[in-house]
């Protein structure tokens, strides 16, 4: 790089005779290293991609389009009827009421277990830190264990328990199960969460006489505002993708969308309808998308903490 | 001396660990007592045990006359200051230093006259309705000695206020205090590591070690008459110089020196003769011209010079062992310097070799 | 009142009282329940539980059922390909995010948003795209290469791998994101002092990041292995189980004995042994992070 009237510039070539900085400048915009790390990372992009892009295309074309076209192809002619048939009109079993049935059980299970389960978590996870009792590291120790039991171990039992209460089959009963096994992941972050807060704080709340609850509502909780938002997407996006308890403690005019959106996909009557399905897809995946990005870095925090849960 | 707090055979253990071993304490009215030691001695375990903040494993407390053992905190009519502010970050000033009036119940009006007195001694009126984040480390710990403040308590507890101020802060903040317990009489608990503030501050100091206290007494008695070999090291900077030897009749003996030990004041039934440390402080050596006066004189070489202004610490060599003395800010010495020393042995401190406690 | 050391029950009493579900959870369902199904695999229980004790009846016949060497032998496969490509493909990529990139946060939600979808919506999505009519296989042959015939879903030897593809679609961001939490957890001094003795940054990721990641490394792992075991939702969308039994996997085994099959002895035989699977992977990884450092 000579500018015309050809002298060198300082810092680039020939600059070191002078006592300037020697050699050639590092890192150029277009360096071989750059476009091989960007390179990658698009065409990686691309392959996370796809699946998005084939849901969405699919999802707005009519069925002769996509039985003679490519499955990449944008659609030459968008039509919504997919969507609103996903939504209204799917068939699963004998309802034919589409998905709209399962978004809203899935909605009448998600919100009180999320309230329910962090409600429960954030005052555990805050006498585990601060009101520390004899006994207590026992009992969690065992909590935490439990977070790696295969559920499949404890399916049948919970069937029992849910039995003997008498809510087996029933939203509530889901609600419980979901509270129960959203508690060792929870009640971990939160612990871990109010021991990280200075103990310092904890005693001069106590010398100033706060008692349990009142160090809880008025000091703790004003200082953990983003930890219950990390809560929240864990319960949101866990509870609403959640198919295994589904499927076991529900019935089907209580099943949640996903175990919905799965019946009307591999049911095995009828002609696959793929535009369809792929528009059913998406509207029980939207759901945790959204919560995905407009949460941003407090997702990351959150699968960081909640991937234990697997 | 009325007391104000009395800590009778207390005992604190965290399973088979025995951090607080059958202590007796008695603080008067208005006193000062500084609670000094190295990390993991137990001062901060022991006034958190004051503060109700820890639950004792055997004992009794008793704050201004009543037993207070087992009651809360805030029953105990004590205000704590802590070492990181440990602020309510999400109140203003004026929120932190009101919370524990409001827990306590007490009126509105008489919670806005108690703030503003408080705010007023500090001198800290201007910062009321700011969120501690927004004040720097010297407000902040301004702020906290306020909450402790308005608490219109006989009782305050230090923990270690001030560790997390810079050097300068930290010394216009002892003066604060000392300032403030001139004014207030307030009995004053204060702990701490560090010994210039142990010295500036206490009428008395508690030295602790492994859960006891090894010596409790003026700041001018500990320096001088320090009772074990423990206490002697801990407190000076530099700290004191140790010869190893053995006392016979009058004398200390080690290797290449006799000294008298005509002027020295022993403890209880005087000495024994055995093994023994000789320790004499590195301010109590004279160098130069001084040194002959002296009845012990010693020749050294100079190893390394620390020029600090107002004096000079040098570390010398003698007698086949390292040892510092203090000298005049002007002393112009260098490594390789020979030089003359010399100390009075009435100024120095015995121990016992074996036991370590004072002769 | 204050002079008397409180009865001890009533110490402490609300964070007690804070307590009770986590006690009741921990003790009632998971130890509980845990030890319950384990005590049931030792009957024949049916379409109800009954207590007709039969030994290791459940666990020989478990052993002896084709179905179920199938479903040990997938979750192998499955679970140590996806054990390799995770870290490998994880690695690799929080490396490259790791090069102070511009849009770092872009391609990082990129490649994160699968993680956020359920097995389920992962499954069927990949379902359709590996549609051996209709979906990729079909472009690749309009492309000119007739002979094109990856067809995982309705080929019996590689419909593991079809699964293993959707699998890897949706849990490596996750991979890549504790890695790259990782490596910004590393001292920046390390890469100061590796760049002052000139080593190439492939070197310093091999010899110096690597074995400092080790830690996180092995968290990692067992966050993956102890979520292979539940693989269930993503089998049962994408192919459920099929062709024939070719992709069948120890979880779905588990529910279709109980609910489907009235046959809860073999469920619950089957569901110890996945537990103790578990176990297996748990408990040396548990001793080695915990065992040095018990507090008092």
């Amino acid at each position: 790089m000579v500018d015309p009237t050809g002298i060198t510039l300082h810092g680039e070539v020939g600059a070191g005779a002078d006592g300037g900085p020697r050699g050639p400048r590092p890192r150029r915009r277009f360096s071989r290293r750059n476009i091989f790390i960007y390179g990658t990372l698009i065409v990686v992009s691309v392959y996370y991609l796809l699946p998005l892009y084939v849901m969405i295309v699919t999802s707005l074309k009519g069925m002769p389009e996509i039985r003679l076209g490519n499955i990449f192809a944008p659609p030459m002619e968008i039509t919504f009827q997919p969507w609103v048939k996903a939504w209204a009109q799917a068939c699963t079993g004998l309802n034919c009421d589409g998905l709209s049935r399962g978004f809203m059980n899935s909605v009448i299970i998600t919100v009180p277990s999320v309230i329910i389960s962090i409600v429960i978590a954030s005052v555990n996870g805050y006498a585990l830190a601060n009101w520390r009792f004899k006994g207590a590291d026992v009992f969690f120790t065992i909590l935490i264990f439990g977070a790696f039991i295969p559920y499949q171990v404890m399916l049948y039992p919970m069937v029992i328990i849910l039995r003997e209460m008498g809510i087996y089959g029933t939203l509530g009963g889901l609600v419980l199960v979901h509270t129960v096994f959203g508690m060792p992941i929870l009640t971990l972050l939160f612990r871990n969460y109010f021991t990280s807060i200075p103990e310092e704080l904890f005693k001069a709340a106590r010398v100033d006489g706060a008692g349990f609850w009142t160090i809880y509502f008025k000091i703790m909780l004003p200082m953990s505002l983003p930890i219950f938002v990390v809560a929240m997407i864990i319960q949101i996006t866990g509870i609403w993708n959640d198919f295994l308890f589904g499927v076991v403690y529900t019935r089907p005019d209580t099943y949640p969308m996903t175990v919905q959106l799965n019946n009307i996909v591999n049911s095995v009557q009828g002609v696959k309808e793929y535009n369809v399905n792929m528009a059913a897809t998406l509207l029980t995946g939207l759901v945790p998308l959204v919560i995905y990005f407009i949460s941003g870095k407090l997702f990351v925090r959150g699968i960081a903490a909640g991937a234990v849960k697997g | 001396m009325e007391p104000s707090i009395s800590i009778r055979n207390l005992s604190l253990n965290f399973g088979a660990l025995k951090v607080l071993k059958n202590l007796d304490l008695e603080i008067g009215k208005g006193e000062f007592l500084v609670l000094l030691g190295s990390s993991g001695c137990g001062k901060s375990t022991l006034l958190n045990c004051i503060a109700g903040l820890l639950d004792v494993s055997d004992g009794q407390i008793f704050i201004g006359g009543r037993n207070v053992t087992w009651a809360q905190p805030s029953e105990r009519g004590i205000g704590m200051v802590f070492q990181s502010y440990a602020l309510y970050p999400q109140m203003t000033i004026k929120g932190n230093l009101s919370f524990g009036l409001k827990n306590a119940g007490v009126s509105r009006d008489e919670i806005e006259e108690r703030v503003r007195r408080a705010a007023q001694v500090l001198q800290i009126e201007p910062l009321l309705e700011r969120k501690p984040a927004a004040l720097s480390g010297g407000q902040r710990q301004r702020a906290a000695i306020g909450r402790a403040l308005v608490r219109d308590v006989d009782v305050f507890l230090f923990d270690e206020p001030l560790s997390n101020l810079d050097a300068k802060l930290r010394a216009d903040l002892r003066v604060e205090i000392k300032q403030l317990h001139q004014k207030l009489h307030n009995t004053m608990i204060y702990v701490t590591h560090d010994q210039i503030e142990a010295m500036t501050l206490a009428d008395r100091i508690a030295i602790m070690r492994g859960g006891s206290i090894m010596q409790l007494a003026s700041p001018n008695e500990i320096y001088m008459r320090p009772v074990n070999k423990y206490v002697a090291q801990f407190i000076g900077s530099p700290s004191m110089n140790f010869f190893q030897g053995t006392i016979e009749g009058r004398r200390f003996m080690t290797e290449g020196l006799t000294m008298p030990l005509d002027g020295y004041e022993m403890t209880g039934a005087g000495a024994k003769d055995g093994p023994a440390w000789f320790g004499i402080r590195p301010e109590h050596v004279a160098s130069g011209e001084a040194a002959n006066a002296m009845p012990v004189t010693i020749d050294a070489t100079v190893d390394l010079v620390e020029p600090l202004g107002s004096d000079t610490l040098a570390r010398l060599e003698a007698l086949g062992q390292l040892f510092w003395i203090r000298m005049d800010g002007q002393a112009t010495v260098e490594h390789g310097d020979k030089l003359t020393i010399g100390f009075d042995p009435a100024r120095a401190h015995l121990f016992d070799e074996k036991t370590e406690e004072r002769i | 009142m204050s002079s008397k050391r409180p009865n001890q029950l009533f110490r402490n009493l609300n964070a007690k009282i804070a307590s009770v579900p986590m006690i009741l959870t921990a003790m009632v369902v998971f130890f509980g329940g845990t030890i319950w199904t384990i005590v049931y695999s030792f009957t024949n229980s049916k379409l109800l539980p009954r207590e007709k004790w039969v030994g290791f009846d459940q666990y020989e016949r478990l052993w002896n059922t084709n179905r179920w060497l199938i479903s040990i032998e997938n979750l192998l496969i499955y679970g140590i390909l996806s054990m390799v490509f995770s870290l490998v493909i994880g690695f690799v990529l929080a490396a490259l995010l790791d090069q102070k990139i511009r849009f770092e946060n872009t391609f990082r939600s990129i490649m994160l948003y699968p993680y956020a979808l359920s097995f389920i919506v992962t499954g069927l999505v990949w379902q359709w795209l590996l549609n051996p009519d209709l979906g990729i296989p079909k472009v690749v042959r309009a492309l000119g290469w007739e002979s094109f015939d990856f067809d995982p879903l309705y080929n019996a030897d590689i419909v593991i791998y079809g699964i293993l593809i959707a699998g890897l679609w949706q849990g490596t961001g996750l991979i890549m994101c504790l890695m790259l939490a990782g490596m910004r957890g590393i001292d920046e001094d390390i890469w100061k002092a590796s760049r002052v003795d000139g080593i190439p940054a492939w070197k310093t990721y091999i010899f110096i990041v690597i074995p400092m990641m080790r830690p996180v490394f092995i968290t990692t792992l067992v966050i993956i292995a102890s979520g292979l075991v539940r693989v269930y939702d993503l089998v049962v969308a994408q192919t459920g189980g099929g062709p024939g039994i070719a992709s069948e996997v120890p979880a779905k085994y588990v529910y279709d004995m109980m609910f489907l099959g009235q046959n809860l002895g073999q469920g619950f035989a089957a569901s110890t042994m996945m537990l103790i699977t578990v176990a297996i992977i748990l408990i040396p990884w548990a001793y080695l992070e915990f065992g040095g450092k018990r507090r008092g």
